[in-house]
């Protein structure tokens, strides 16, 4: 073959980059050079030896690649970072103590006092927190808004502005985000979209793919799969042009300014398409900490190895399930995108070709009494405060989660008093059913 | 550090220092569709260690504004220019793929300006595929998936480059987007143009008289190690360093022995 020559090759049918499963199991990952172990060693080293001075003054100053300290990085948590990026269509990963952790360490890389955040109003409590209360404490203002409205990302923005942020599928009803169109308007204003996508995780949809330019996860969901382990993924794209929008419009200096944290780096001249990561593990995971155990990045490792398997087989229960409770008197609603009553049954058909997740919501006719009976007549749904995991899980919100709430607080939230979220497993799904209708039976029992 | 050159603002990446042109000068010249980024880590080093350093982004490349030269002769002088503007008196010279032409034809222009000379991943003719050359200049993301492909040797790089969690394929597709993206007017046809017409390649290398160093990847599917074979038979005073486990992509598939036989070369 001479050089440059892939003639052989026709573009249009190959070469090809290795598929989804191939990644899961590969991508990141060699045999270990020490052993040859082949699974991935968890590395419990809180650090990692120097060959000489000049070795040791090159890997702190950016000169040559490795591991100093496990707090910044560590080669099995590398395997996990290396592995989501390329799950994700991204430039680099970043393994965090959990998911709020990543989404904490995506906003302060680039957002300080003074800054301002668009950010779609239907969103897990966790996050909606940290931005209505604990960012505002430091300086940094969110504006919410209505995620399907898009007159209203465009208006929200200001000056100061320096990202979008939005679930894939949006907290209590399932909104789909419209990563495309939410995506263009961030884009004409030189502002990043940055998404959860903890509910789809890259099996289901690769926001990157779609206009986003910033992804994390709670890997302690479906990625991890098996509610073991608390951790969160960062992804960079490397899709957003911070330099270019550092001249238009002056935001962004924390990549595009001499950086005196780091003898005056310049972020965006290092690399032209990793500047946020290199900021958010030189200065967020360094500064703020909030690093992942290498055991825990072991375990969601050992989650993804089945990561597409398992999510078919979870979008397979969760829509017996919801055919099942479609049919069912007891049941009022169901907010599922499959279903052509949702709003955004013909944004999903687009963005979710392979599944909408099976994590849902529906309402029980009755009180807040009807969904404790529901609730705690489930024998195979575990009643707990998770998603993800490959046994099904059930919470009921206005007992649990909101329970101090009146009902017409509840309301504006999306919530009813017999509202109930289910994380659909991996269990036998007609035991699924059996265990659910037992449940509705009881809770209408009551009346 | 930005600096005029034919009339266009040029950028070179200093390493992290100021540049300095009483120090011993590295250029590092990047190849088709690329920038001064493909070299981080060894401009950071070799900056860091008693070298001023000019990694540059060639004309209508990156942060230089273009257009893109049209023929490794241009590009060679253009080096030239840069060499004379800097204020550098004799330069140690590094190109990769394409940008070892340059380094070679600049070093057969002016001799006595070039002090030493690296040719990574190089090759003579460097001709590029009739397929690949189409795509390129219509369905250009084909093109930057099969350079993408055939320039790496792995998924899995360790400790990756620039560091720990970076995707070092995906980087490099990245990258080739963002080239295009700065500059939408075929930058990539263009430099493979340049590459596949230029035929001065042994008449080069019979005039180089510096000390020269090919670095060449074992599994290096777009110039194998053998198609610089040309080049190293009319160079006297040369190296050859083969480097394992490393395709074309070699300055981030094997970045610490990129680094290394630049640094011994350049110091020796």
């Amino acid at each position: 073959m001479s050089p440059f020559n892939c003639g052989e090759y026709q573009f249009m049918s190959g070469p090809k980059y290795p598929g989804f499963e191939t990644l899961s199991l590969h991508a990141g990952a060699v045999a270990d050079p020490a052993t040859g172990a082949r699974a991935t060693p968890i590395y419990f080293s809180s650090s990692f030896a120097f060959k000489d001075s000049d070795h040791a003054a090159s890997l702190f100053n950016m000169e040559r690649a490795g591991h100093v300290y496990s707090r910044i990085s560590n080669p099995t948590n590398a395997v996990l970072e290396e592995r989501m990026a390329a799950l994700e269509n991204g430039v680099a990963g970043l393994a965090v103590a959990s998911g709020q952790a990543a989404l904490h360490l995506g906003l302060s890389t680039i957002a300080g006092a003074g800054s301002h955040i668009v950010a779609s109003r239907a969103l897990y409590g966790g996050s909606h927190n940290l931005l209505a209360y604990t960012l505002k404490r430091f300086g940094i203002e969110t504006t919410f808004v209505d995620p399907r409205d898009l007159d209203a990302w465009r208006d929200a923005i200001r000056p100061e502005t320096k990202v979008f942020f939005g679930e894939t599928l949006g907290n209590p009803g399932l909104d789909v985000l419209n990563i495309p169109a939410i995506a263009e308007i961030a884009h004409e204003n030189h502002i990043p979209l940055f998404v959860d996508s903890t509910f789809t995780t890259p099996y289901l949809l690769k926001p990157i793919e779609h206009g986003a330019d910033l992804v994390f996860h709670s890997a302690t969901k479906f990625l991890c799969g098996h509610g073991t382990a608390i951790g969160g993924v960062l992804i960079d794209g490397g899709t957003f042009d911070w330099q270019n929008a550092y001249d238009k419009t002056g935001r962004f200096g924390e990549l595009c300014e001499p950086y005196e944290g780091f003898h005056g780096m310049v972020f965006s001249e290092e690399s032209t398409v990793g500047a946020f990561s290199l900021r958010a593990r030189r200065e967020g995971l360094r500064d703020f900490g909030a690093c992942m155990s290498p055991h825990n990045a072991f375990a969601i490792l050992q989650g993804i190895e089945t990561l597409g398997m398992r999510m078919d087989r979870h979008v397979a229960n969760a829509r017996r399930i919801v055919e099942f409770l479609a049919s069912h008197t007891a049941v009022e609603g169901i907010a599922f995108p499959e279903l052509e009553s949702h709003p955004d049954y013909e944004l999903a058909k687009t963005l979710l070709p392979k599944g909408c997740g099976s994590v849902f919501s529906f309402n029980i006719k009755g009180d807040r009494a009807a969904g404790q009976r529901f609730v705690e007549s489930l024998k195979v749904f575990s009643h707990l405060a998770n998603v993800g995991d490959a046994k099904s899980l059930v919470i009921h919100p206005a007992s649990t989660t909101h329970f101090r709430v009146p009902a017409e607080q509840l309301a504006a939230s999306g919530i009813s008093e017999g509202t109930i979220r289910l994380s659909v497993g991996l269990e036998n799904v007609d035991d699924l059913i059996e265990d659910l209708g037992r449940g509705l039976k009881m809770a209408q029992k009551g009346k | 550090m930005h600096i005029q050159i034919q009339n266009k603002k040029t950028y070179a990446y200093t390493g992290g220092k100021a540049f300095n042109p009483n120090l011993p000068t590295v250029i590092l010249v990047h190849g088709a569709q690329n920038d001064h980024s493909v070299w981080a880590l060894q401009s950071r080093y070799l900056a860091h260690h008693g070298f001023s350093v000019l990694a540059v982004d060639l004309p209508g490349h990156g942060r230089s504004e273009g257009p893109a030269l049209d023929s490794v002769e241009a590009m060679a002088k253009w080096l030239l220019e840069l060499i004379e503007l800097s204020g550098v008196q004799q330069a140690f010279v590094a190109g990769h793929s394409m940008g070892s032409l340059i380094a070679l034809e600049a070093a057969s222009m002016a001799p006595d300006r070039i002090q030493k000379l690296a040719l990574l991943g190089t090759a003579f003719p460097m001709k590029v595929s009739d397929t690949l050359l189409f795509a390129s200049q219509n369905h250009e993301q084909s093109a930057i998936d099969m350079v993408n492909i055939f320039s790496h040797s792995t998924n899995a790089h360790k400790p990756s480059c620039p560091g720990p969690g970076f995707s070092v394929m995906n980087s490099s597709m990245r990258l080739m987007q963002r080239i295009s993206a700065i500059n939408p007017e075929q930058v990539f046809f263009n430099d493979f143009s340049a590459c596949n017409n230029y035929s001065n390649g042994e008449k080069a290398a019979q005039q180089v008289q510096c000390p020269t160093l090919f670095v060449l990847a074992k599994q290096d599917m777009m110039t194998p190690a053998k198609a610089s074979t040309s080049l190293s038979n009319a160079i006297a005073n040369k190296q050859i360093n083969i480097i394992d486990q490393c395709g074309h992509s070699m300055m981030s598939e094997q970045a610490d022995a990129v680094l290394d036989a630049l640094n011994n070369f350049f110091k020796a």
